[in-house]
């Protein structure tokens, strides 16, 4: 057993819980450049797993490698399927991995519009993972996206409205209820954060805070910002270079790094 | 008279052959969209180039070819094609609908039945329904293969909800056999449920996409809705003016500078048959 997995199986959870998402020895280069390398951790049913490390530190290769958006040279993903138990996505065929991209696993882009169909109506783009999984009732379809935006919220009325009358801070939210209407339960989120003002990105936090205690979500959250994982993450891992450096709950590691790399994150002069 | 300077059909043999296989790949699967070499025609793209080719590669000698614009065997469009072919490949040409083996189209399926024996073929500006939400030719093919056409719906929702209705009355896409998501191209969706279950085969031709698909005779077509919002192939809530018919598509035509109007079958043939049948409509001469 690593140092990782007793941190991992004594933190949050029961020893006999399954995990939901196991992550096993998974690396991505570029080239001969280390996109990210060795990465080993086990992420457990309505966790909150945050990822920080400086710019180019791997963050978001590591993140599209479990959301299988690229394809990692080597490891596992193992997620937990409803139908099938435990799955190693990386190996599963292309139709499935989609599949469970657009039901049980949702992902938050940074930039809302690499999220969002920017020429659809709000509600268009709430509705449209609901007739991707075969929604064919359109007083239903819109509905729940009413629902949906009055759960971001977003005033219901504007629900025929593009995301490009939105500000940024709507289009954000309005790209979470498009990825959580659902019902996934397994959330990526890249940097959600960034790119808006302060007071916008407190708002949304507390929003993304209060649906994943609803709604029981696990979560892998990318940032840059150490108030991010304070106030959502259970755990963290602090990555340089394209390695884990140092993980553990997320308060020990803030409060009592360990690797000099971490106590240099926390001590700010690497806060971006 | 055959003009000696062509190939019979214009195209080469060898052209024709490709053409034929992606036909015959597009018939094998129906609604997939075949890629083919589209080759230069001496008509501008926009003219229906993809048409011409189809057209071009099932010809025989023995055939009777009809071209229709819009319904119409007289616009500019349609007199161009039939004298390139006659010019050509010195087919024999006609404007009824019953006496032609091929008939190549612009956005209209003719009012009669068509049976067994023969072909349509449909000139298409854009083969790719899904274009329309998602412009990456990679994730569309994608998209395809997997069978994930919830964005068509999408499409349609946004009509709804921003007509009330859903709007789409030209282009209205379809599900071929269950499987593939098609753009029967702009024909009014009034002709919808002609593509299903029809006698004559089916082929459609876009030049300048360079794609080839088709529907075998007696094929399933399933117009795309929702279930609190069906399909309905509409018309205009009038009958011919000329023949009278109240259950063909009609175009709405200016008749005089003040401004006259009145609705008239799109479908010339039908509707001069119905004249000569003797039919009169309330603006009939
Ligand atoms: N498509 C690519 N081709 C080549 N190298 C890449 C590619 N994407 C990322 N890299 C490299 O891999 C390393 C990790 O990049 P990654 O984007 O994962 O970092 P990150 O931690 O998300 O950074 P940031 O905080 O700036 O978003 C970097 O050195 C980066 O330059
Ligand atoms: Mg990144």
């Amino acid at each position: 057993m690593t140092a990782m997995d007793q941190i991992t199986s004594t933190a949050t959870n029961p020893a006999q819980a399954t995990p939901l998402l196991s992550v096993r020895e998974l690396s991505k280069r570029y080239g001969s450049h280390i996109g990210c390398t060795d990465i080993s951790f086990d992420l457990y049913p309505g966790e909150v797993m945050g990822i920080v490390g400086e710019s180019g530190s791997g963050k978001s290769t590591l993140l599209n490698c479990m959301a299988g958006h690229i394809a990692p040279d080597t490891g596992q993903v193992i997620f937990e399927t409803r139908a099938d138990g435990p799955r190693d996505t990386v190996t599963m065929s292309e139709p499935e991995r989609r599949m469970l991209g657009r039901t049980d696993w949702a992902f938050v882009h940074q930039h809302a519009r690499d999220g969002l169909r920017m020429g659809v109506s709000a509600g268009g783009n709430v509705g449209e993972r609901l007739m991707a999984v075969g929604a064919r009732h359109y007083g239903d379809i819109r509905a729940q996206a009413t629902d949906w935006l009055d759960r971001v919220e977003i005033d219901p009325a504007r629900i025929d409205d593009r995301p490009t009358t939105f500000s940024g801070g709507m289009q954000q939210r309005l790209q979470i209820a498009r990825n959580l209407v659902t019902g996934p339960r397994l959330v990526f989120m890249d940097e959600p954060t960034g790119g808006l003002d302060v007071s916008v990105q407190a708002r949304l936090l507390d929003l993304v805070r209060g649906l994943v205690r609803d709604m029981g979500l696990s979560a892998i959250i990318v940032t840059h910002d150490l108030a991010v994982v304070r106030l959502l993450a259970d755990r963290l891992m602090v990555m340089k270079s394209g390695r884990v450096v140092e993980a553990g709950l997320t308060d020990q590691v803030l409060d009592d790094p360990q690797h000099a790399y971490s106590q240099l994150l926390v001590s700010s002069v690497l806060q971006v | 008279m055959t003009d000696q300077a062509y190939n019979f059909a214009y195209l080469d043999e060898q052209t024709k052959r490709m053409i034929r296989r992606a036909i015959l790949k597009g018939l094998a699967i129906p609604g997939y969209q075949v890629p083919f070499a589209s080759r230069e025609m001496p008509m501008p793209y926009g003219w229906g180039t993809g048409g011409v080719q189809v057209s071009a590669a099932v010809l025989t000698p023995e055939d009777t070819l009809k071209v229709i614009d819009q319904g119409a065997d007289d616009t500019t469009n349609a007199v161009s094609i039939r004298s390139f072919f006659e010019r050509t490949a010195g087919v024999a040409t006609t404007t009824a609908t019953d006496e032609a083996t091929v008939i190549q189209t612009r956005h209209r399926i003719p009012e009669v039945p068509l049976r067994e024996g023969q072909i349509l073929v449909y000139q298409v500006p854009i083969p790719e329904p899904l274009r329309f939400l998602e412009p990456r030719e990679s994730e569309t093919r994608k998209m395809h293969s997997l069978e994930e056409y919830g964005l068509m719906h999408v499409k349609l929702y946004e009509d709804i909800s921003r007509h009330g209705h859903i709007a789409t009355s030209y282009a209205y896409p379809v599900r071929v056999e269950g499987r593939y998501v098609m753009d029967p191209s702009p024909i009014p969706k009034f002709d919808n449920p002609k593509l299903g279950e029809m006698a004559a085969i089916q082929l459609f031709g876009a030049g300048r996409e360079q794609r080839i698909y088709a529907l075998p005779p007696y094929t399933q077509v399933v117009s795309l809705d929702f279930e609190d919002h069906p399909f309905e192939a509409s018309k205009a809530d009038q009958c011919c003016g000329l023949c009278g018919a109240t259950d063909s598509y009609l175009d709405e035509v200016i008749v005089d500078d003040a401004g006259g109007r009145m609705f008239v079958c799109s479908d010339t043939d039908f509707c001069t048959a119905r004249q000569a049948a003797g039919h009169r409509g309330q603006d009939a001469a």
